[in-house]
């Protein structure tokens, strides 16, 4: 199924993570991710969310995520205009002989230490659902002791804006 | 210590923004979390309907709502109280209609502690109102209810619940009233896009088989007029969903009736041949539709509404309108209006439809079809409300109605024991009005316990039971598709309305005979006082014709 990255400016109010939520498990839309985190709007937060499902879907996640008072504005980006990003943190099994190993499939993916133990290092990676697959899938011969990764969060590249694609957000409402 | 003159508590506030509203009426039920409210209230301009279960509060604002289109407001309690609310809640968010629900929480202090009649009320109905809010401030509390009343009545309607800690009744704001709306993620769409309206003309224009699929929207948007217009100018048949019933003349010679499951033949056959369907303030419910892949198989479809996410929702549509359904159908008349239509051809195979395929059912014994009929005979301008079942579809089927907001139903939702507090709530809002609750035995029963709130605040509605001894449509069922097994359907005896009514103080009346019908409607109506009519039916008449569940609407049964 074909999958879509939302980005939905919101609300920064308590409940509104619990309204989207429930709107998708009510609906029956599937979410692949979701990230949430303020904007540089103290009153505005940005959640991107990935979802999965045909164009009928698809419009109607938009138009019913439109229908929550709290949702300001719904953009989608494609992979073309726009730039995402997932972290993952994994921490890897390691001994005095896999240590040096575990360290060279961090340098190929440019990826980061941040974390040393006797018996075990914290990985930091950044980049697309592929690559952290990739240096996961290497990375468990030495053994993952456990991982946690973000949702995918995603921008417009360039200097557009999500707000620029929208006219009417920045219109003032008619009064009653 | 002493307070600064401007200064008025949360309970204060809240009053006085409800009068800003030109709120003339609340149906409520006090309790711990409201007292404050309620203490406002005593000497308040606002009239307060006390009811004797909280959910019969939301369906008589519902039914206040729907019969004067103003804006509905019920009051509870927290806790209990509130959770009572949520079955009308559901109700008028699935039919759309503006409500304020006002509820009382636990103080603040007390919240996510379980506390003493503690619900989380707007987790509970958030996927059941257009929006809701918890009030943690009391300075937000006069712009929140500005807000909750413009969220409800604009746009699709819908129910906004409003919960307020009892310590923010309490607190003390310096009142100001906003002017103002300042919601950034709502604006109602209001005008209708020009592209596309004529894109449906030239539609309509090349049309020789159309029909007009008419619902809920158009009493909404107060489109009657500009239906009848459209209608006449096409001359096209129009038929009217359940929740758009009145929104056309049932005496209209255009008019082909009610849709669907229990719709009449010509309205099926009708939308079934056409070229193309001019649908206005409806959602294709599965009711109407049947089967939705051979749904209107020959036609295009035209679909005008207010709510975006109702096109393409269900069906696939051909040209999609957004926005307000009198603007939008003002618009197209314009660009039809030149037409010469061409459908004479088309409307006499509908009128051969019609008098194959007519409405009926045989008058031996005492029908429950005839008592609907005696009904619109002998007061044909009254406010009809109906329970949910078969008394609500013989209600639609044999109650012709002439006039938006007189037929007052439970559509989306299909709640059991509506009708009576919706009666209710209608009687409060249109006093002038005859008032008729065309019920059954079963549904009536779940509300029954309101005829204490008709006879304390003297509000005269009559209450007509279709009393067959069985939850009717369910039986009907069992009898169709479950080899008569009458599984926890039968209620026969289980209470003597008559002394129900009596016993509340209320009129009861039993009618056994045809011939007493009438006469006694009469009487009831002439009591002006709140009345049960207990009509002995039938008791395994079938409503009819009826599509089965999931088959396409003109594979139609008989059940005469």
């Amino acid at each position: 199924m074909k999958k879509h990255t939302l980005s939905v400016l919101v609300e920064n109010k308590p409940g509104v993570l619990a309204r989207i939520s429930g709107l998708f498990s009510r609906r029956g839309f599937n979410i692949e991710s979701l990230a949430v985190g303020v904007t540089e709007e103290t009153s505005i937060s940005r959640i991107t969310i990935v979802v999965s499902g045909d164009d009928a879907v698809l419009e109607q996640v938009k138009k019913q995520l439109n229908k929550l008072i709290d949702v300001i504005h719904i953009a989608e980006l494609s992979p073309y205009d726009s730039v995402s990003r997932e972290l993952a943190l994994i921490k890897v099994e390691v001994d005095t002989t896999t240590r040096s190993m575990v360290m060279q499939i961090v340098d190929v993916f440019r990826a980061r230490i941040i974390d040393v133990a006797t018996d075990s290092l914290i990985v930091e990676v950044t980049g697309s659902k592929g690559k952290i697959a990739s240096i996961q899938r290497l990375l468990s011969q030495f053994g993952i002791k456990e991982m946690v990764r973000t949702g995918k969060v995603a921008l417009h590249r360039m200097s557009k804006t999500a707000a620029d694609t929208i006219p009417e957000k920045l219109q003032k409402p008619e009064e009653e | 210590m002493k307070r600064p003159m401007a200064e008025i508590t949360g309970a204060e506030a809240l009053i006085e923004s409800l009068e800003n509203e030109n709120v003339e009426v609340i149906f409520g039920y006090p309790g711990g979390s409201v007292l404050p409210i309620y203490d406002e209230l005593y000497d308040a301009d606002i009239r307060h309907v006390l009811v004797r279960h909280e959910q019969a509060a939301a369906h008589a604002a519902d039914g206040y709502a729907q019969a004067t289109g103003r804006t509905g407001v019920c009051i509870a309690t927290s806790g209990p109280g509130a959770t009572n609310l949520v079955t009308g809640i559901a109700t008028a968010y699935m039919d759309s209609v503006p409500l304020v629900a006002i509820t009382g929480q636990v103080p603040r202090p007390l919240i996510g502690g379980d506390a003493f009649q503690e619900a989380d009320i707007t987790g509970i109905t958030l996927p059941i109102t257009k929006h809701n809010y918890l009030v943690k401030d009391v300075e937000d509390l006069p712009r929140i209810i500005k807000e909750a009343f413009y969220i409800a009545s604009t746009g699709r309607p819908g129910p906004v619940l409003i919960d307020i800690p009892k310590d923010v009744t309490t607190d003390t704001l310096d009142f100001t009233y906003p002017q103002k709306i300042n919601l950034r993620g709502y604006i109602p769409p209001k005008s209708a896009d020009v592209k596309h309206l004529r894109e449906a003309a030239q539609l309509i224009l090349k049309s020789e088989r159309p029909v007009i699929y008419a619902g809920g929207g158009i009493i909404i948007s107060d489109a009657a007029g500009e239906l009848l217009s459209l209608a006449e100018t096409i001359m096209a048949p129009v038929t009217t969903t359940l929740m758009g019933k009145g929104a056309f003349p049932d005496n209209h010679p255009l008019s082909i009736g009610m849709p669907g499951m229990h719709g009449t033949k010509y309205a099926n056959y009708a939308i079934q041949e056409s070229d193309i369907v001019i649908a206005v303030g409806v959602r294709f419910d599965d009711r109407v539709t049947g089967k939705l892949e051979s749904f209107a198989p020959n036609a295009k479809i035209i679909h005008i509404d207010i709510d975006p996410a109702e096109i393409r929702k269900n069906i696939r549509v051909d040209v999609s309108i957004v926005g307000d359904a009198k603007t939008a159908l003002l618009r197209l008349i314009g660009l039809v209006k030149e037409s010469q239509p061409r459908t004479d051809p088309w409307l006499d195979r509908i009128n051969k439809w019609k008098q194959e395929f007519p409405l009926q059912y045989k008058k031996d014994g005492l029908k429950p079809q005839y008592v609907v009929e005696s009904i619109c005979e002998l007061y044909p301008d009254a406010i009809i409300t109906t329970e949910v079942g078969q008394n609500q579809m013989w209600a639609a089927q044999y109650f012709r109605c002439t006039r938006p907001r007189t037929f007052i139903s439970s559509g989306g939702l299909g709640t059991m024991g509506y009708g009576f507090p919706a009666a209710i709530g209608a009687k409060v809002g249109v006093p002038d009005a005859t008032v008729i609750d065309i019920a059954g035995d079963g549904s009536f029963q779940m509300n029954s316990q309101e005829l204490a709130t008709t006879v304390q605040n003297n509000v005269p509605v009559v209450v007509a039971i279709l009393n067959n001894g069985y939850l009717g449509m369910v039986r009907q069922w069992q009898e169709l598709f479950f080899e008569q097994r009458y599984s926890a359907t039968i209620i026969e005896d289980s209470v003597d309305f008559v002394k129900l009514a009596e016993a509340y103080g209320a009129l009861g009346l039993r009618v056994e005979r045809p011939e007493d019908v009438k006469p006694t409607l009469k009487e009831a109506v002439g009591s002006c006082k709140p009345c049960i009519i207990d009509f002995i039916v039938e008791r395994t008449e079938n409503v009819s014709p009826m599509v089965p569940a999931g088959a396409a609407i003109n594979e139609i049964l008989n059940l005469e």
